[in-house]
């Protein structure tokens, strides 16, 4: 089988790495556990954040550059080899975890296929080639003297597109037309006896086809592989990693207080109207107005209020004093304090109990006379646009938002508000209540100087 | 021939055929049928033509393949029956006799025998799944109804059927030009319209998503009865292919055909439909008005129509129209009336059945005959032959009948050649062998030796260490 092109060199001008490998096959390499589940989690984020702007509609400029940061920051590697086995590795981790169903395999296809896409563009025009005739795609340059005799039709095609055929534009490709379907059905290459006549910037086009042929078929190899041998055979090692892998939230964890250190039980009103997301708003409000929260609301509350700099000892004396009005003292000490010292690591097993990120936030279902999950998903159209009237979003983008709420697109209905309120865009997206929390408090102190 | 040398024939002999009346009634019959596919209906021409050279005569032969073709019949009753499939040219032309068809159908070629479909699982490897396909195309007169105005539906007559003719001609030239395929037969639909088979070899193997690029790049008319804008063409010039089908037949069909004979400028009515494709308002109504003066003047010779289309030209086209949409708006007159106007979902899929050319046309008893593309201006549909009229012209008392049947049986096929020498069946018959029959041919059996030789020369490769 093929072994990966450790022949070629790097060019140590490039900025990136020229070598855009095929996964043709799995690597004969040894991978360290760890490796396995470390280098498919920094993959996973670069394809998460891809999700994330085509979804919110970025621009291909836009999104070329989001790709290439993305992938500056997750895949980059000193030397070249490891960088590509990094990169070679991570992608056929995730094809494990991504081939097992139809929907999972879909949004793998898409991502890769769109980093692929990008990646090609950015290499050298040598690189290109290269990579064309590792595909071995039957097309051949378009000799010079060809390309004099057909210049006229060429530039009629480029203009009839509403482009112009600039002398750089002189190397063209000559491909059988079933080749390059798309080009073909939309009449945007000149066709002549069979062969189509395709343009260097439409060549990414032919490429990028057949790497989404070949890794559709892939998975669907993969899928049969993983169902009838590995999943099994793997169990103890592999299988519990690539199950987690799929719904893994990626970020930060928020369990430990950061940049902004404490906050005080007397301070919490007041960054509880600035700096909240609506999810800890309505717990909060709810938590004033009915004096108790149910168990899932408790935690959603409590482990959001900890990550935000909350002490345990001002914990305890905060739920205490809300549930006061029903809880008696005692009660409260006997009921409720453990679970919150729990919370802080004190009792049972000191597990220090990480905030819970909107993924998880999003996947539970609340119960009757239940506050807690994401209000984006549970409430009713009139119910969150008054929430979202009362947080002082506008009413334009409060359409924006419940048009993202509708197409089920929840955390960014959720940065659209975050926007929204605080004037100020939000590239990353929330992810995490206490990242929205954060960046909340950065906005405002930027602005005002002060804690708000 | 004309019915005068027809009924004249009839005087002189005794036509013996069961259930027969003397009176030959015009169009289809099914009795008529059953001895056109005993006598006339060229079943070893299209064996030949869909075994595409796998005869047995070559190793490389594949022997499955024609059998691996799917006919479909439809019976008397409109009975239908698919996934027909025969193993020789005497299983075929012995079923197409029993069971006398109205229509045939043929479809694609399976990954096995349609017949033992069943045995193949949906899932797993083994699929009955097309392999190999025609790429067809299906031009029906009906779908310009809004552009003719002699004829509606069913109806065909020589002022509109040349909207066919430049279809004929705009295709034709394009899928061989650019497409570079060689072996297309065109072929009258029997009523009002003509099918194209594009049967290169590379042609048969083109998937779904191919062939879907391929109608989509001859896809120009986009319309239906409630779109208005039925062609668009952006762009600061046309993609050459839409350019040369321009230049070299719409436009001349248009302005010296269609544009007089459908009399499309002469009164309000018609006028009103393309003054509508006009983006710009003061232009349009600036030709209104002047039409509108000039309603009872004749002042030249010239036809009505072209008077006022050159006049529309000339304020279209002149210097002094700046805005975007005027740009191409003389062409989108002339592609929206004349452009051809293709089903698309007939080409798109492998698996879309298509009648069989020499077929005769339930309703109208005519055969489906082919058509040259390089003559087929000269085609006429108003003179194709229909069955009745093949069998009066092709008089014969019973005994001879019986003779050509059992030499028929015999596999001896000469007297049934007379019997088109005898007919324009024969020419039909003539140039579907000579035109695209035994050039195809020849192509398959190159192909099959190349395919074969670049085989055995793999397997020497393989063995030599």
């Amino acid at each position: 089988m093929e072994v990966v092109q450790s022949h070629r060199k790097s060019s140590s001008n490039n900025v990136i790495v020229s070598i855009l490998p095929l996964y043709r096959s799995a690597p004969p390499l040894e991978v360290r556990l760890e490796d396995f589940e470390f280098f498919a989690i920094d993959r996973l984020r670069v394809l998460k954040g891809i999700s994330d702007g085509l979804c919110r509609g970025k621009k291909p400029e836009e999104m070329e550059k989001l790709v290439l940061d993305l992938w500056k920051a997750n895949m980059r590697h000193p030397q070249a080899v490891e960088e590509v086995n990094k990169d070679i590795i991570s992608h056929f981790v995730l094809r494990l975890v991504y081939c097992r169903t139809e929907e999972l395999r879909k949004w793998f296809l898409s991502m890769e296929t769109t980093l692929f896409r990008h990646r090609f563009r950015w290499g050298s025009s040598e690189a290109q080639r290269a990579l064309m005739s590792e595909f071995k795609l039957p097309y051949k340059a378009v000799s010079n003297a060809e390309f004099e005799s057909l210049k006229d039709k060429l530039g009629q095609v480029a203009r009839s597109m509403g482009q112009t055929l600039a002398a750089a534009d002189a190397i063209f490709y000559k491909v059988p037309f079933e080749e390059v379907p798309d080009l073909v059905a939309g009449r945007r290459v000149f066709i002549h006896k069979g062969h189509a006549y395709v343009a260097i910037n439409q060549v990414v086009s032919l490429v990028v086809t057949q790497f989404r042929s070949y890794l559709s078929k892939a998975l669907i190899l993969t899928n049969r592989k993983w169902t009838s041998t590995i999943r099994e055979q793997e169990k103890d090692r592999l299988t519990p990693i690539v199950e987690a892998l799929c719904t893994s939230y990626l970020g930060p964890d928020y369990s430990q207080q950061q940049e902004f250190g404490e906050i005080s039980i007397k301070d919490i009103d007041q960054v509880a109207k600035t700096s909240f997301p609506l999810c800890m708003r309505h717990l909060f409000e709810k938590v004033k107005e009915d004096h108790h929260l149910k168990h899932g609301g408790r935690m959603q509350l409590g482990l959001f209020l900890k990550g935000v700099g909350l002490k345990l000892d001002d914990a305890l004396a905060f739920w205490k004093a809300e549930f006061a009005p029903k809880v008696s003292a005692e009660r409260f000490d006997k009921e409720y304090a453990y679970n919150i010292r729990h919370n802080y690591g004190r009792e049972g097993k000191r597990t220090d109990y990480t905030p819970y990120s909107c993924q998880k936030i999003i996947s539970v279902t609340p119960g009757i006379g239940d506050h807690h999950g994401c209000p984006y998903r549970h409430f009713s159209e009139e119910n969150l646009r008054a929430a979202l009237v009362r947080m002082g979003v506008s009413s334009r983008a409060v359409e924006d938002v419940m048009d993202k709420v509708l197409n089920r697109h929840y955390q960014l209905a959720c940065t659209l508000t975050f926007e929204a309120v605080h004037g100020s865009s939000c590239d990353a997206g929330i992810n995490h209540p206490n990242q929205y929390f954060i960046d909340s408090q950065r906005v405002l102190q930027s602005k005002n100087g002060s804690v708000a | 021939m004309t019915k005068e040398e027809a009924d004249n024939g009839r005087d002189d002999m005794v036509i013996d055929v069961p259930g027969q009346a003397n009176a030959v009634p015009d169009g289809f019959n099914a009795n008529y049928l059953r001895i056109y596919y005993g006598k006339l209906f060229p079943h070893a021409d299209m064996f030949k033509w869909m075994s595409y050279g796998n005869d047995g005569k070559h190793p490389g032969c594949d022997k499955s393949y024609f059998g691996r073709r799917e006919f479909s019949f439809t019976l008397e009753n409109d009975i239908y029956i698919r996934f027909q499939s025969f193993n020789s040219v005497t299983e075929l032309e012995n079923s197409i006799k029993e069971k006398c068809p109205f229509k045939i159908d043929i479809g694609p070629v399976y990954s096995v025998d349609p017949a033992k479909r069943h045995a193949y699982a949906q899932s797993g490897d083994n699929v009955f799944t097309p392999v190999e396909r025609e790429l067809v195309f299906d031009i029906d007169i009906s779908d310009y109804d809004d552009v003719r105005y002699c004829c509606t539906g069913a109806d065909v007559c020589l002022e509109c059927w040349p909207l066919m003719t430049i279809a004929i001609k705009v295709i034709d030239t394009s899928l061989r030009d650019d497409f570079g395929f060689n072996h297309i037969l065109w072929v009258y639909s029997g009523r009002r319209g003509v099918h194209c088979w594009v049967c290169d070899g590379k042609a048969r193997r083109l998937t779904n998503e191919q062939r879907a690029a391929i109608a989509d790049y001859f896809h120009v008319y986009k319309g239906n009865e409630n779109s208005q804008k039925k062609i668009s063409l952006p762009g600061l010039v046309l993609h050459p292919f839409l350019a040369r089908s321009y230049t070299e037949v719409l436009k001349g069909f248009f302005e010296a055909k269609l544009l007089p004979n459908q009399n499309l400028l002469a009164s309000e009515e018609r006028y009103e439909k393309i003054l509508e494709m006009i983006p710009d308002a003061s232009v349009a109504s600036e030709l209104r008005r002047r039409w509108q003066e000039n309603k009872r003047a004749s002042m030249s010779k010239d036809d009505i129509n072209i008077v006022r289309w050159e006049q529309l030209k000339s304020i279209l086209q002149s210097g002094k129209q700046k805005m975007q949409g005027l740009r191409r708006c003389v062409e989108e007159i002339v592609f929206s009336y004349t452009y051809p106007r293709l089903d698309m979902e007939v080409s798109r899929h492998m698996n879309h059945l298509l009648k069989a050319p020499f077929c005769v046309h339930p309703k109208t008893g005519r055969v489906c005959v082919p058509i040259d593309p390089n003559n087929c201006d000269e085609f006429d549909p108003t003179t194709v032959p229909t069955l009745s009229q093949i069998w009066a012209h092709n008089s014969c008392d019973v005994f001879t009948w019986q003779l050509l049947e059992e030499l028929n049986r015999g596999g001896l096929r000469q007297d049934a050649e007379n019997e088109w020498d005898r007919t324009s069946l024969g020419e039909s018959v003539a140039f579907f062998r000579t035109s695209f029959l035994q050039p195809l041919l020849k192509s398959c059996k190159e192909e099959i030796e190349n395919s074969y030789n670049a085989k055995l020369q793999q397997s020497k490769n393989d063995l030599s260490w």
